[in-house]
Formats: C-alpha cells, sequence, structure tokens
C-alpha cells in the first residue's frame, strides 16, 4: 500500500484562523460555566444584604455577553472560507 | 369573564393552527418547503423547551426561591453556545443513521439492541406522564383563575371536565397532524410550523405581560430594581448544590427530552441551522426570563396574599383590569402546554410502537413481516400511542391530585430523563461503551430515581409507606429514601439525582470495561464516534446472495409504499449499472435499504426484519479492520481504490449484461429467420396449393368459393405480418409521422379495452380501475398510445392464467408524467425472462398458444419510445404487470 501523504506540519493562516475559531467555539460553554458559577463564591445565603437585583443584573449581563459571543463565533464559523478542501477532513487535530 | 369567550377564543386559536399546519402540509407535499425549512423556524420550533412551566411555573417559582429558576435556562444556554461538543455531532449521527427517537439512538448505539430500546421507552413515558399531567394542570388552573362564576349565572366547569376536553383536543390533533407521515425522516412540516406559530405566541404574551408590569404598574427599570429591594425576594437565599445540581439538569435535559430530542435532531432539516440555534435559542431563553422577576415582585406586591404565584402571569392583569392582556397570556400559556403535549406524544408514540408493538408483532406472526400491510399497522399502533400516553398524563393528574408546586413536578421529570445522559455521551465519544454497560447504568439509574424521588413524590403512604421514609425498608436505616447511604440532610432533588447519576454512570463504565462488545455493537460503536471521519457508506453486515431482490422489494412496498420502494429500487439498480427495479442484493445495498427502513419503523426493528429474509448479518475481517484502522489517510486511500474498483466493477457488470443480452440477440436473430420463413412460407404454401387447385376445371362453385376464402385469410396473415414488421422499421428508424393531439386518458382506456374484448372473448375479466384519477388529459398521440394499450390488454387475456382473472390499471400523476400500470393475478413473468420479453421475436410459451410473431412488445417499446416515454415490467405485484409511463404534454420534435 503506498503511503498517504504526510499532512503540514504549520498551516496558512486562512485555516489556522478557522481552526482557532472552532477552539473558540469549544472554549465558549466553559467560559459561560465559569461565570454562572461565579455566584457561588459570594455565598449569598449568608449575606444579610439585598443582593436579587445586583445578581439578577450580573446574571443577565452575563448571558447577554455570551449570546452575543456565541452569535460572533458562529457567524464566522458558517462562512465557508474558499480553501475548505485541503484541510478540513484530515485535520490531526480536529477529530470531534 | 365570561367562560364562553374563553372557549370561544381557545377554540378560534386552535382553528388557527389547524390551518397553519394544513397550510405547510400542502406546501410541504408539494415540495416547495422554502421558509418551513429556515433555520429560524427551527429555532421556534425548539422553544418547546419553554412548556406551560415556564410560562406559569416560572414567576411561582421565583416567587418561591428568588433567581433560582434562572438555573433552568442557564443549562440550556451552556449546551447550545457549547453545540460544537455535543449537538452538531448529536444531529450528524441522527441524519446519519436516520434516528427516529432517542431510544432508536441508543439501542442503534449499541449494536441495534431493542433491550435497551425497550428500556429507554418504558423510562421515557414513565418521566414524561408527570411532565403531561403538569401541562393538563396548568391548562384548568388558568381556565378556574379566569373563569369566575359568570353575571350570566353560568358556573364554571369542573377541573375534570377541562382537563379531559383539553387531553382529548389534543390526541385528536396530534394524531390528525403527526401520524400523517410514516417515515420519519418525511419530517411533521405541519407540526413544525404550528409549534413554532405556538413559539412566537408564548413569547409575544410573556414579553407584552412584562412591559406592562415595568412600565404599566412600575415605573420603568429604575423603579423595578427599588421595588426588588423592598420586595420579599429581596434577599435569595443560593445554595451552592441545588444551584450548581440545577444547572446540570437542566444541560442533561434539554439533550435527554424526548420531545427535545424530537424536534433538535429527528425534525432537523439541514444541520447549518444550528449555526443560527446557537445563538438564537438562548436569545429566546433570554427574553422568555428577562420579565420573570419583575412579575413576581410586582405580583407578591399588589396580589392578596395567598394567592397562587404560579397563576400572576394571568391574575396580575385581571386583577388590573386588563381583560385583552389577559386573555393573550392565557393563549400563550395555552401554547405552551399545547405544544409541548403534541411533540412529547408524537416522540413518545414513535418509540412505544417502534420499540415495544413492533417487535412483539414479528415475534407473534413473523411471516407478516414480509407479506402483511406493515404501514397500517405501524401508523394504527402509533395513534393507540398517543392516545394512551395522553391517558396516562390525565391519570397522573387525577392522582397526584393536581395540587403540588408546578416546578417540583417539571424537575421530577427533567431528573427521570437526565439518566439517559451517560449512554448517549459515553456512547458518542467512547468506542469502549458496550450494550451490557448502558443497560445495566439505565436500569440502576432509573431504579434509584423511581426509588428516591418519582415514587416518594406521590406522598408518604400512597406508594411507599410512611415506616419505610424515617427506618429505611425491613429496618434497614442506610436504604431510607430521602437518605441513601446515610447521607443525610440533602435537598432531596439534588440527593436524588446525585445518587441516581453517579450510581448509574459507574455501573455503566464498569459493565462496559468487564463486558466484550459483539460485531454488530463494534460496528456501530465506530460509525457513531467517528460519525465525522468515517465515510457516507458506513459499515456493513449482510452476506451477499441470501436474500432474493424480489422478496425485499416486496417487504419494502409494505413499508415505505409501492412508488417510494419502487424508485429506491430503480436508482440502487441504476447504481449498480442495471436496468429495471431489481439491484443484485449486494452487501452495501442491503445496509443501505435497512437504514432506509430505518427511519420508518426505528433501527432494531428494520434489522430483525431484514434478517428474516437476509439470513444472520455477518462481520467480516475487512470491516473490523476498516473501523480499526485508525489512519484517516489509509482509510481515505483504500476509500478511493474501492471506489475505483467499484468503477471498474459496475462497468464489467454493464459489459456483461450487454454481452449476454447480444448473444441472446444473436440466437434470437437465427431462431426468428428461420421463424419469419416459416412464418412467411406456410401461408404462400397453401395459397399456392389452392390455386393449383382452382386452375383445375369442373370445381363445383361452393368449393371455389371455400377455397377463395382461405386463400384470401391466408394472404390477409401475410399482409398483417408484413405489416408488424414494417411497423416497427419504421417505429425504429424514428421517421413515423405523430398525430399529436389532446385526449382523454379514460376513454383512450375504454377504447382500448373495447378493442381488445375481442381477443378471448370466451374469457371473463374483472377490470379494476380508478375512473376519478383516469381523467387526465394528454397531449399525444392518441391512436399509438391505444395500440400500445390494446396490446397489453391483449396479452393480459390471453397468458393469465389465474381461474379468476382480473386487471387492474393504476393512473398516476406525478410531476408532468404519467404512469399507466396494468396488473393482472396470473403468475407473472419469471424473473429470468423479464429482460428478453421487449425483444423481437421473443416468446415465452409454444408458437400456438401465442398465435403471433412475438412483436407486440417490441412495437409498444418502439411507440413508447416515440411518444417520449417508456415501458417496463413491474416485478413483484402479484401477477405479470406493465408500466407505461409518459409525459403530460408531448412537445413536437424539432424536425
Amino acid at each position: 500500500m503506498a503511503t498517504a501523504p504526510r499532512p503540514p506540519l504549520f498551516l496558512r493562516p486562512a485555516s489556522y484562523r478557522r481552526r482557532r475559531r472552532r477552539d473558540a467555539a469549544r472554549l465558549l460553554p466553559f467560559v459561560g460555566g465559569f461565570l454562572f458559577l461565579l455566584p457561588i463564591l459570594w455565598a449569598p445565603q449568608n449575606t444579610f444584604e439585598r443582593d436579587t437585583a445586583p445578581d439578577g443584573i450580573f446574571l443577565f449581563g452575563v448571558w447577554a455577553f455570551l449570546i452575543v459571543l456565541a452569535f460572533v463565533i458562529s457567524r464566522s464559523l458558517a462562512v465557508p472560507s474558499e480553501d475548505d478542501d485541503p484541510d478540513s477532513g484530515n485535520d490531526p487535530d480536529d477529530d470531534s | 369573564m365570561p367562560l364562553n369567550i374563553l372557549v370561544i377564543a381557545s377554540l378560534a386559536y386552535v382553528i388557527c393552527l389547524f390551518l397553519v399546519a394544513w397550510v405547510a402540509e400542502r406546501r410541504a407535499d408539494r415540495g416547495r418547503l422554502g421558509w418551513l425549512r429556515s433555520p429560524l423556524v427551527y429555532t421556534l420550533s425548539l422553544s418547546i423547551y419553554c412548556t406551560a412551566w415556564t410560562f406559569y411555573g416560572a414567576v411561582g417559582y421565583a416567587a418561591r426561591s428568588g433567581l433560582e429558576f434562572l438555573t433552568i435556562y442557564l443549562g440550556p444556554t451552556l449546551v447550545f453556545i457549547g453545540w460544537w461538543w455535543l449537538l452538531r455531532k448529536l444531529v450528524r449521527i441522527g441524519r446519519r443513521q436516520r434516528v427516529t427517537s432517542i431510544a432508536d439512538l441508543i439501542s442503534s448505539r449499541f449494536g441495534k439492541s431493542n433491550l435497551l430500546g425497550i428500556i429507554v421507552t418504558v423510562m421515557a413515558v414513565v418521566a414524561a406522564t408527570p411532565y403531561i399531567a403538569l401541562q393538563l394542570q396548568s391548562v384548568t388552573l388558568s381556565v378556574s383563575a379566569f373563569a369566575v362564576p359568570g353575571e350570566d349565572g353560568s358556573a364554571p366547569p369542573g377541573t375534570e371536565a377541562t382537563a379531559i376536553w383539553v387531553a382529548g383536543g389534543l390526541a385528536l390533533f396530534t394524531i390528525l397532524f403527526g401520524t400523517r407521515n410514516l417515515d420519519a425522516k418525511e419530517q411533521h412540516h405541519g407540526i413544525v410550523t404550528a409549534i413554532a406559530v405556538e413559539a412566537v405566541v408564548k413569547l409575544v404574551a410573556l414579553v407584552a405581560v412584562g412591559i406592562f408590569v415595568v412600565w404599566g404598574l412600575a415605573g420603568g427599570p429604575a423603579d423595578i430594581v427599588a421595588r426588588i429591594h423592598a420586595s420579599e425576594i429581596a434577599d435569595w437565599n443560593l445554595q451552592p448544590g441545588r444551584w450548581a445540581g440545577l444547572i446540570f439538569v437542566s444541560a442533561a435535559a434539554v439533550i435527554c427530552l424526548p420531545r427535545m430530542f424530537q424536534v433538535m435532531v429527528v425534525e432537523c432539516a439541514d444541520e447549518r441551522h444550528l449555526f443560527t440555534a446557537a445563538w438564537a435559542f438562548p436569545l429566546y431563553l433570554f427574553a422568555m426570563s428577562l420579565f420573570i422577576i419583575p412579575i413576581a415582585v410586582i405580583g407578591l406586591e399588589r396580589m392578596p396574599t395567598g394567592a397562587n404565584p404560579d397563576m400572576f402571569v394571568l391574575t396580575l392583569p385581571l386583577a388590573e383590569g386588563q381583560g385583552a392582556l389577559a386573555m393573550l397570556a392565557f393563549l400563550g400559556g395555552f401554547s405552551s402546554a399545547t405544544s409541548m403535549v403534541i411533540v412529547e406524544s408524537i416522540a413518545l408514540a414513535t418509540m412505544v410502537s417502534n420499540h415495544i408493538v413492533m417487535p412483539i408483532w414479528l415475534r407473534l406472526r413473523p411471516a407478516k413481516a414480509v407479506s402483511g400491510d406493515v404501514r397500517r399497522i405501524v401508523l394504527l399502533s402509533r395513534r393507540l400511542s398517543i392516545g394512551a400516553v395522553l391517558a396516562l398524563g390525565y391519570a397522573y393528574y387525577r392522582m397526584s391530585g393536581g395540587s403540588a408546586a408546578l416546578a417540583a413536578i417539571g424537575l421530577i421529570a427533567f431528573a427521570g430523563v437526565v439518566q439517559f445522559l451517560p449512554a448517549i455521551v459515553f456512547g458518542i465519544f467512547w468506542r469502549g461503551a458496550t450494550r451490557v454497560g448502558a443497560a445495566l447504568g439505565l436500569v440502576v439509574g432509573f431504579a434509584v430515581w423511581a426509588y428516591t424521588l418519582f415514587l416518594p413524590s406521590f406522598g408518604p403512604d400512597a406508594v411507599i409507606p410512611a415506616m419505610v421514609f424515617v427506618e429505611g425498608p425491613f429496618g434497614i436505616d442506610w436504604l431510607r429514601p430521602r437518605a441513601l447511604f446515610g447521607v443525610d440532610g440533602m435537598d432531596p432533588l439534588i440527593h436524588s439525582l446525585f445518587w441516581s447519576v453517579t450510581l448509574n454512570t459507574g455501573v455503566f463504565l464498569l459493565g462496559s470495561i468487564v463486558t466484550f462488545p459483539g460485531p454488530v455493537e463494534r460496528m456501530q460503536g465506530a460509525a457513531f464516534v467517528r460519525v465525522f471521519d468515517i465515510a457516507a457508506s458506513g459499515p456493513r453486515g449482510w452476506e451477499k446472495g441470501f436474500a432474493e431482490t424480489e422478496d425485499l422489494l416486496v417487504m419494502a412496498q409494505r413499508i415505505l409504499g409501492d412508488d417510494d420502494a419502487l424508485a429506491f429500487f430503480e436508482a440502487e439498480a441504476k447504481g449498480q449499472g442495471k436496468a429495471g427495479y431489481l439491484p443484485d442484493p449486494s452487501p452495501q445495498f442491503i445496509a443501505r435499504l435497512e437504514r432506509r427502513l430505518a427511519g420508518s419503523v426505528g433501527a432494531a426493528t428494520a434489522h430483525a426484519m431484514i434478517s428474516q429474509l437476509a439470513g444472520r448479518a455477518t462481520v467480516t475481517v475487512e470491516d473490523l479492520m476498516a473501523v480499526a484502522s485508525e489512519s484517516a489517510q489509509i482509510m481515505e486511500y483504500s476509500a478511493r481504490l474501492e471506489s475505483q474498483q467499484a468503477e471498474l466493477a459496475r462497468t464489467a457488470g454493464q459489459l456483461r449484461e450487454a454481452n449476454e443480452k447480444l448473444t441472446q440477440l444473436s440466437v434470437q436473430k437465427d431462431a426468428f429467420l428461420s421463424q419469419i420463413s416459416h412464418e412467411l412460407r406456410t401461408p404462400m404454401t397453401s395459397i399456392r396449393a389452392f390455386s393449383e387447385i382452382l386452375t383445375e376445371p369442373d370445381m363445383p362453385p361452393d368449393m371455389v368459393a371455400h377455397y377463395g376464402r382461405i386463400i384470401h385469410d391466408e394472404a390477409k396473415r401475410l399482409t398483417r405480418l408484413l405489416d408488424d414488421l414494417l411497423d416497427l422499421s419504421v417505429l425504429e428508424n424514428g421517421t413515423v409521422q405523430l398525430n399529436l393531439g389532446l385526449s382523454n386518458l379514460s376513454q383512450m382506456i375504454d377504447r382500448a379495452l373495447q378493442a381488445a374484448s375481442h381477443t378471448k372473448p370466451e374469457r371473463s375479466f374483472i377490470i379494476h380501475r380508478d375512473l376519478p384519477m383516469e381523467n387526465i388529459f394528454l397531449r399525444t398521440d392518441a391512436d399509438r398510445l391505444v395500440q400500445v394499450f390494446i396490446n397489453l390488454i391483449s396479452n393480459a387475456r390471453k397468458y393469465c392464467d389465474s381461474d379468476h382473472p382480473e386487471l387492474r390499471v393504476v393512473v398516476r400523476h406525478r410531476a408532468g408524467r404519467v404512469t399507466v400500470d396494468f396488473i393482472d393475478n396470473g403468475s407473472g413473468i419469471p424473473k429470468g425472462k423479464q429482460a428478453l420479453i421487449f425483444e423481437k421475436f421473443a416468446r415465452l410459451t409454444d408458437q400456438t398458444r401465442a398465435g403471433g410473431a412475438g412483436l407486440g412488445l417490441a412495437i409498444c417499446r418502439e411507440i413508447m419510445a416515440n411518444l417520449g416515454g417508456t415501458i417496463s415490467y413491474l416485478p413483484g405485484q402479484g401477477g405479470a404487470a406493465f408500466r407505461v409511463a409518459l409525459p403530460l404534454r408531448l412537445e413536437r420534435k424539432a424536425a
């Protein structure tokens, strides 16, 4: 059986950017999870402060921020780049 | 507000939904999908996540526990903004494997195991029952909140009556639009569109109430913040365990709920819709949640103490005298409840019919899998399942008394479906997950959930005796349902969730590690985990040569319907380089057929049905090696070689077929030459003999007349034969003059039937026709077409060997083409001869029975080619069957 050509070690800038955008898409839920769990740290149950309003504003703010990020990332991923074929199928580091 | 206005508004709303669903179905039937398949409709249909529990219950939840209600929407937000991880893969697998439900996904992943299908189906039905009850409860609550005894003295209806009417109406709507199609991949466009409309209604309603509260009752956002500070829920208690646990539960539920799986994966028309849904669905949830706290705060402030906070969305506008707004809110809540129940019952009914009813039915009467009408059985079982699911929900509603807070019931259902999560997540990311592990994990998780959360939800002494809660079963202290293994003092929900998911995952992993998967299981595991790498053909497992293609065709027709099955087989035959409807039963073809059938009846059932005809599935060494090979390059290289080889094999097949045909033709030609000289000589001999006799003198005049008539008849036979030959050569050269005009197909068939009745007039035929379908006008050469019909009908009269001969004439009209099938109930034409009958001088029986020169069908074929159509033999129709296909409007060829 003939040996297939080895994948290139470094990528062209366009492909490189696309992979980083995918990385951003993978990272986003972890950022969101971290921010949503933050209120546990300041533990609202032990205080006597009136914290429903500020906490609510914080959570809705994080939520809106995540939606905007998701919008930007999915937009940039949805645009098919012109050199999609050469290195989309057999990415060594892109298997999911 | 009087009750009858409420009823009229609800009815009008339901009729609108009917119209929307009906129009969408009509458009889909005509292939004009357009906006029906837009990402917007997909996103809106996902909003069935927001049921009546969101619409009414969220405000109540906020009034009781402050911001904790947000967890239910933050979890799904995380799943959707992280779509690149999980949803993308789920949707791809769902489309590649033609998954019909979540039970089908799990059963198909673990070697098409029907046992897993049954387990998941039972779990899903049990977990969904309280949820459906919750929807019925919310509608009845909202009706009774609305319908204070009217001025006209009409009493408000009993809650049972409302619940029964709602359940019955929903069952009817779901059956009408949810069980029209059998192939789940054909998708329920009507339902999805109606759901999308309902999504808009509930969002508009909730936002309208919110705007009224913020700017109508309070003085804008700043004032709202001040009022929150002054309200009872100004200081909320975040319990870290519940906060994290509920975010996890809701994130898992959005993947595992049968109805979410239905709209997210099964009804997904295009993978790219996820690009939009990834941000648009979180945005929808954001908009639904934004006004919950303000409504709760203002409700607590203005409504009398003791008012049910679950109904604030409705009672607040009512108390402020905003009748129209309250009506909108009522319709919003109604939408939330109905859309959830409709999709949930479709999803559950598909699971019940595919994984419980069909396997039992196949076990009871295996022979019927091939000959019986499977479509009817499947649809009937789905309709009955929809009714049964709704009846269960109603029963739970009656039993539980409809008193518990909405949020509590919803969370119990969520915790139940979360038990699917380990099987799904490990199933699609880990090839080592096995069937035994999955079954053990599901059963253990489900049992723990039922024991610690579901059964206790009926209250002490209802199912579990009160003593067990205190002392544990049989006095075993560490088995108390609320304190398993002595872990006391935990929140009951988190306690149950923690133990069920932990034990579920632990048993699943342990079971997977110690057991060994079967071959089909390993193939499916690889196909799921590596769905982005493995080529579309995927693994296959059928040994060649066991199945007879015609039997497969007969079975496929029972499930997919005649047209679809024939079209599928024809396309497959064309892919193999063969003409006609019967491809070779190659393993690839059988695997594709199985996947196609799986779209209708689920993977496990399709697998079982095919194995009845094709024998056991086997996995060859090459298959396993192809899967085991980790190098994508090598796989791609060999795939390319394979495709070249397939191409070569196809060409070789075509050549072989052509060669065979040529050899047969040459033999036929020789046979014909001797045949035709014989045919020409026989009349010539008798003409010569009798004319010689006539030359003798003293012939009595009656003898002269007799011999003259014989000479005349023989000359006529000769002429007819020569006419046929001439006709054929004219048609073959394409020099024939066509006499185009508009004529009615029905009249043409009438003419043909009448003309053909002279053939064997002593046989009486029963003719089945479909006159309304036949009533179309064709632009074609009517005389030529009638000639073809006469030939086919006369053939049927001559050769049909049934004692009670019948002839069916079936007309179909699709996309500018008309097909006319002539099907008799004789023994048909043996498979080996089917390719020959359209050749010149081909005769299947001996000449005396045929009484012709064997030119009839050859002439028919040439006529049809001249009319821009085809004539072909249809196998597998229970008799000889011919299909004439021609264009509705034949344009005159440019000279």
